[in-house]
């Protein structure tokens, strides 16, 4: 048995789960670091962090969020306020959605996904936009790219004056709660309806105002609250005691792959365009955003790549970096928990893109068939 | 099985590995991973069944072990030639983490060279290396 405490996935990069290497003490902390601890979780090294990546088990949490409530801590991942007059101005510049249809309301505002691309239409990370008001905008990073993220703001509101940008990291803890049940789950410690999908409102969620997110990343419904760092532990506690399951990252990560959501530094990355990725539906090419027209010649002259979905046939498991015959590369792969095959996302020349299409992985030396499929790869009842 | 346990009748390699001398005939060996291995992967989803027939080298790598996010090398504790192969472990690689050392066991060998079993760990010194 080799290696297997410093023995990453081969081409695996910052921004996946599998590292077991023990934990430097450098690492941040959320504030639900000793209530992990204290729940027997496994703590890795992610994007800086000390995370749980699993708990009592991935296969035994992956199920807890796709038939009850499972409970994420994501306090990692970054935000970034911008506000002010020029504040939409400023993100329809930088953001490939058009931020000018995300509606604002009495106690909060719509969400919008979206991807933050360089010039070239490269991709620098995919975020979450929440409006919080008529000029106030939180936009969620991911952890490993909320820096360059922040700088990237902080560099474009030069030119927009009355727009202010501010990090707000240390401002929210973040918990996800997801499943069948997560929404009775937390609206019975609500102090108002929740929001509906794909909005967020501030409300009193156990006794702390929390921004609540009727966000996920699991396929499943739910919601994801953004608490002060001081709640957290209250809040996290309180949904247990309610019945919510901790899940750890490792479960995370096989959830959002079964419905085909990108990971940044997986399926998404500088080298490569939204469109490639699929993520065409996300630009607003009109809105005149950073890449835009970068984005524009590609999707006009078709993508040379596709990212497809695929099972394998048969047995193995392909994994992020395993090649693909005839061009190509896979960049996430798993065991699929509620599928029982090995599934996974890679780009391929764009003529071997069409669902159906029969591929061959070189997976370690082995090479494994596999079929390109229809996204998603899990449906709820399938 | 949820605790740590290392039993006394095995033999142990630093690579977190086991071997079983059968009693009857000093030159067959069962092989596995030892309960510290299949804790630190985590839940085992898949075990890529080596060949009947191949031959494996002490201290190299034999077979691979996939978690649901790590793939490992197992590394072979002794040299021989494979003989059989737990089968069982196709449909179910669970038994890796539920049983180490008895349905989850890996391979049989027959032994190219028994003194080298020598070179391995009781029970008492492999512990010692994890207590570290």
């Amino acid at each position: 048995m080799a290696n297997f405490r410093s023995r990453t996935l081969r081409g695996e990069r910052t921004g996946s789960t599998a590292s077991l290497r023990a934990v430097p003490a450098t690492l941040r902390r959320t504030a639900l670091y000793d209530a992990h601890v204290a729940a027997g979780a496994k703590m890795v090294e992610f994007a800086g962090w000390q995370m749980p990546v699993q708990y009592e088990g991935v296969g035994a949490e992956h199920r807890s969020v796709r038939e009850r409530c499972g409970v994420f801590d994501v306090s990692h991942m970054g935000e970034i306020e911008t506000s002010g007059p020029q504040a939409l101005a400023l993100l329809q510049r930088l953001l490939s959605n058009d931020v000018a249809q995300i509606d604002v309301n009495v106690d909060g505002g719509g969400a919008q996904y979206s991807v933050l691309c360089r010039e070239d239409g490269g991709v620098l990370d995919d975020l979450f936009t929440y409006r919080l008001d008529t000029d106030r905008y939180l936009t969620v990073t991911n952890a490993a790219n909320h820096e360059r993220d922040l700088q990237w703001f902080l560099t474009h509101a030069a030119d927009f004056p009355e727009a202010q940008v501010g990090d707000r990291i240390d401002h929210y803890a973040m918990l996800a709660v997801q499943g069948p049940r997560a929404r009775a789950i937390v609206q019975a410690i609500s102090d108002a309806p929740l929001p509906a999908r794909m909005t967020a409102a501030t409300r009193r969620v156990g006794g702390g105002d929390v921004l609540v997110c009727a966000t996920g990343y699991t396929g499943e419904d739910g919601v994801e609250l953004l608490c002060s760092p001081a709640d957290a532990a209250g809040l996290w506690h309180e949904l247990v005691r309610r019945g919510a399951e901790p899940a750890g990252l490792a479960a995370r990560d096989t959830l959002r792959l079964e419905v085909c959501f990108h990971l940044y530094g997986n399926d998404l990355m500088v080298q490569r365009g939204p469109i490639e990725a699929g993520l065409g539906w996300c630009c607003r090419e009109d809105t005149g955003f950073i890449g835009a027209g970068a984005v524009r010649a590609v999707r006009e002259a078709g993508p040379v790549e596709k990212l497809v979905a695929f099972t394998i046939d048969g047995q193995g498991i392909a994994r992020q970096g395993n090649p693909v015959a005839g061009g190509g590369e896979v960049t996430s792969g798993t065991m699929s928990p509620s599928l029982g095959v090995g599934i996974g996302m890679a780009y391929v020349p764009a003529e071997r893109a069409a669902v159906g299409t029969r591929l061959e992985i070189d997976v370690r030396g082995k090479m494994r068939r596999a079929v390109v499929k229809q996204k998603p790869l899990y449906r709820k009842g399938s | 099985m949820a605790e740590a346990n290392y039993p006394e009748d095995l033999l142990y390699h630093a690579e977190h590995d086991w071997a079983r001398i059968d009693a009857g005939d000093p030159s067959l060996a069962t092989l596995g991973i030892t309960w510290y291995a299949q804790d630190s992967l985590g839940e085992v989803v898949f075990f890529d069944l080596p060949a009947v027939g191949a031959s494996v080298s002490k201290d190299a790598s034999y077979a691979e072990v996939e978690s649901v996010k790590a793939v490992s090398d197992v590394i072979a504790p002794l040299s021989g030639e494979i003989v059989e192969v737990n089968q069982a472990l196709s449909d179910e690689p669970q038994k890796i983490n539920e049983d180490p050392y008895g349905e989850g066991w890996l391979v049989k060998l027959r032994l190219a060279d028994p003194a080298e079993r020598e070179q391995l760990m009781d029970a008492q010194a492999y512990a010692a290396t994890l207590a570290g």
